[in-house]
């Protein structure tokens, strides 16, 4: 397969603890059944625990790629949390990135602790917009419903957005690759009402 | 199913580049594995472990590194094939053994793989482990991609052999954290009979030892000048040469495309970095005029380089050399494409630019005045914060400044708002309880203040027994609280003497913490750090006593208690929270800071954040107006 942009450039990004790592597999392990060089570099050990995190995820149809990506040089970024999608934008973000992003914050400790402010969500949206391509926004929260499996609800958005030369199949193979078969199906359901979220189905 | 598992020779797969070292050394048919946790070596014993029974080896979590790699030893010793990974600090305790092994010699193929951790991501140094391999006069090979680091760690264990030495390899974070493409090989059949025969005695006759070490590296430094994990690519006349190792590669060839000089500038790849293969590596020197050393950490690459180019100086002529010393690139910290695209930009009079200037300049004005800071912390429900907590009030209480001495894990973030700036000293494993055994004996010198270590339970057994029979010994004075949560945490919980299972999963004898305590003939209470008024009491007591004091705080992590039992639902009851207009200050999201724990602006009340809370219910015990509610109790 060759690619329109090479590499293609992913960087996915949240807090310790939403699945990051989980969420940057899954969609590795999909871009490796197109037979394309896939590279994944993670941050995490100490930023396991509250931390911002990223996955840098570099697809080639040339050579294997460094872990990490370049200032300025993210095609896509899949924010599991507003803030860290503005975070990365900041150093990764050019006018062409396109942005997948989940609204719902998870305050940092100094937050909650009233020593910084947390941005109100309009301005970290009108933010993003104004420095990326576009602005997706996969907003599935309903009335106050706890929203666990974000990462996969995102990688559901990102599958169903064709910014990825990878078909949703692959993606549900890697899935059944990686997950333990007891939590399949709830992801599965995660994912699709990621992929209806975009599609807007 | 496990990648490791996969028996289709020629299969392209994804790994990690640990899963990859773990794959090199089942294809190298290993017998026998020993490690203990560190970020970022742990996945390479995890995985085996993993696999133990599907293959018939042998794996381990040991209580610390120098036992790991004497373990390990001994099946070499038998004939057969071993492995031992730790993170760099783990090369540190292993060290002593590590400079008599090399000595006596070994039989079957010992492998040492050291996960370095450059800019210490999760470390509490970033020290360069290579400089152990030429310390010890060890081989040492440094892979760079994720298919070299299988088939590096393959060919490590037959070069080990053929040498009768231990060999090293050393990877970094981005290598063993990331993952890319392998294409598996096959995997042996077989299983061969351990027997000991002969002797193998360091510090008999030790000049001579040394000396056929000396030999045994010579050889293998002839091994390396053949070694197909030295490449050269580039024009054939460069007089430009990057010269490279490790994670380098990768951003090389990435900094010399993004600044279109593939046609001017060579990349010498050398993955045999001790000895060096000098040879070869004079070969692709002699017509550059100018060469960039681009590695992680240390200028270890350089420096030895620079003693190649003085002792060849008349063959090779002079050649300029960039690097850490000239100071194009750190030598300290991590690297990446950027930080050598910029430093060859600057050697060759180029500008170097990612993106627009202007672009640059808006995405900051845009992010960074807005973006509140998020540092790490303890989990929701961890029991970590009920135990700084307690210790915090006690020594409050207490009112001698008293303070803690710290060492490594998930409490080291106690150092930090996560447990409230309660740790004051923080190096290695085990240093809490050393620094505290010399604090509790200034008496003699006005000193007047408690002194409490903490240190974790995986810790204990790894370094910590020696400092506390030490303290007893010589009559010191101190209070050490073991903060027990039941597994090794911060590297994903693996198993350790007290946890009752093994690492892969079966049954194990439990070695009782308490009982080691008391057999050394120190005072020891075991407490729940949930039951926060007890703990603060308790701490108190011991704290106004002399002596050697333990206090161990019990409580399984929550992260594994959480999922084992289900949680607990705990909420605000809106009409008894009265705000600010309580004199709590808002305790609960301000004070005690679980993340679990919000202030809500609109409703100018706390709140639970219920996907984030794990319902410990330990809040619910300090709220001093009994507003928050854990349902069921």
């Amino acid at each position: 397969m060759t690619l329109e942009k090479d590499p293609l450039n992913l960087i996915i990004t949240g807090v310790g603890g939403q699945g990051n790592v989980l969420a940057s597999h899954i969609v590795a392990s999909a871009g490796i059944k197109e037979e394309l060089y896939v590279t994944v570099g993670e941050t995490y050990g100490a930023s396991q625990r509250g931390g911002a995190v990223m996955s840098h995820v570099r697809f080639s149809s040339q050579a294997q790629c460094s872990p990490l990506i370049s200032e300025g040089q993210a095609d896509i970024v899949v924010g599991l949390e507003p803030v860290e999608a503005l975070r990365v934008m900041a150093e990764f973000g050019n006018p062409k990135t396109r942005v997948i992003v989940s609204p719902r914050p998870i305050y940092p400790i100094w937050v909650l602790s009233g020593q910084a402010k947390y941005p109100p969500i309009e301005e970290i949206l009108g933010n993003l917009e104004e420095l990326a391509d576009r602005v997706q926004v996969v907003d599935v929260s309903e009335d106050g419903e706890a929203l666990v499996g974000t990462n996969v609800l995102m990688i559901g958005a990102l599958a169903a957005s064709g910014l990825l030369p990878i078909p949703i199949e692959s993606f549900e193979e890697a899935m059944r690759e990686i997950l333990a078969p007891k939590d399949l199906e709830m992801n599965f359901q995660t994912f699709r009402k990621g992929m209806q979220a975009m599609t807007g189905g | 199913m496990s990648t490791l598992t996969v028996d289709q020779p020629g299969k392209s797969v994804l790994m990690m580049g640990n899963e990859a070292i773990a794959r090199g050394a089942i294809e190298a048919g290993v017998n026998f594995c020993a490690a203990y946790p560190g970020t970022p070596s742990t996945e390479i014993a995890e995985s085996l472990a993993r696999v133990a029974e599907h293959f018939g080896l042998y794996a381990e979590w040991s209580t610390n590194e120098i036992v790991a790699l004497e373990a390990a030893a001994a099946a070499s010793l038998a004939g057969l094939r071993a492995i031992v990974a730790m993170k760099q600090n783990g090369v540190n305790v292993c060290s002593d053994f590590l400079m008599t092994i090399s000595l006596s010699g070994t039989k079957g193929g010992l492998v040492i793989v050291a996960a370095d951790d450059p800019s210490a991501i999760s470390s509490s140094n970033e020290q360069d482990s290579r400089n152990f391999a030429k310390f010890a006069d060890l081989p040492l090979l440094e892979p760079a991609t994720f298919q070299e680091a299988k088939d590096i760690t393959k060919w490590a264990f037959e070069l080990s052999e053929k040498l009768g030495l231990p060999c090293m390899i050393r990877s970094v974070t981005r290598l063993s954290h990331s993952r890319g493409n392998v294409k598996l090989g096959e995997i042996p059949e077989g299983r061969p009979v351990a027997r000991f025969e002969g002797a193998y005695i360091a510090g008999a006759f030790v000049a001579i030892q040394h000396s056929a070490l000396h030999q045994k590296l010579e050889q293998a430094r002839e091994a390396f000048e053949e070694s197909e994990f030295n490449w050269y690519v580039g024009p054939e006349d460069a007089k430009f040469i990057i010269v490279t190792s490790g994670s380098g590669w990768f951003y090389s060839r990435e900094a010399v495309a993004a600044l279109g000089l593939g046609e001017e500038v060579g990349i010498l790849k050398i993955g045999t970095t001790w000895p060096l293969p000098e040879r070869f590596i004079i070969d692709h020197l002699r017509q550059a005029t100018e060469i960039l050393i681009v590695e992680e950490v240390d200028p270890f690459l350089e420096q030895n380089i620079k003693v190649i180019l003085s002792e060849q100086a008349k063959t090779l002529g002079p050649i300029e050399v960039y690097g850490a010393k000239s100071g194009h690139l750190p030598g300290f910290g991590d690297i990446n494409q950027d930080k050598v695209a910029r430093a060859l930009a600057s050697i060759k009079g180029l500008e170097y630019r990612t993106r627009d200037e202007v672009y640059a300049q808006r995405a900051s004005d845009l992010a960074l005045p807005i973006l509140p800071p998020r540092m790490p912390t303890v989990c929701p429900g961890c029991p970590h914060r009920a135990s700084l907590w307690a210790i915090k009030a006690a020594l409050k209480l207490d009112g001698r400044d008293g303070f803690v001495t710290g060492d490594i894990g998930c409490y080291s973030l106690g150092a930090g708002p996560a447990g409230f700036w309660q740790l004051k000293t923080l190096h290695c494993m085990g240093a809490g309880t050393g620094l505290a055994t010399g604090f509790g004996q200034l008496g003699q010198f006005g000193f007047n203040q408690p002194v409490i270590s903490v240190c974790g339970d995986s810790t204990f057994f790894h370094a910590a027994i020696p400092g506390l029979i030490n303290a007893r010994f010589n009559n010191s004075n101190l209070l050490m609280v073991i903060l027990d949560n039941g597994g090794t945490a911060m590297t994903g919980f693996q198993p350790h003497p007290s946890s009752g299972y093994d690492a892969l999963g079966r049954p194990a004898p439990v070695v009782e913490i308490e009982e080691v305590c008391k057999a050394i003939g120190v005072e020891v209470k075991v407490r729940d750090p949930f039951e926060v008024d007890q703990a603060i009491e308790d701490l108190y007591d011991m704290l106004q006593e002399d002596g050697v004091k333990v206090m161990v705080f019990r409580r399984k992590c929550y992260l594994v208690e959480s999922k084992e039992k289900g949680r607990k639902r705990v909420f605000v009851e809106p009409e008894k929270c009265i705000g600010d207009d309580c004199g709590c200050a808002r305790f609960c999201s301000r004070v005690f800071n679980c993340p679990g724990i919000i202030w809500d602006q609109e409703a100018q009340k706390a709140k639970i954040d219920e996907v984030v809370c794990t319902g410990c219910g330990v809040c619910a015990t300090l709220c001093p107006r009994g507003a928050i509610v854990v349902e069921g109790g």
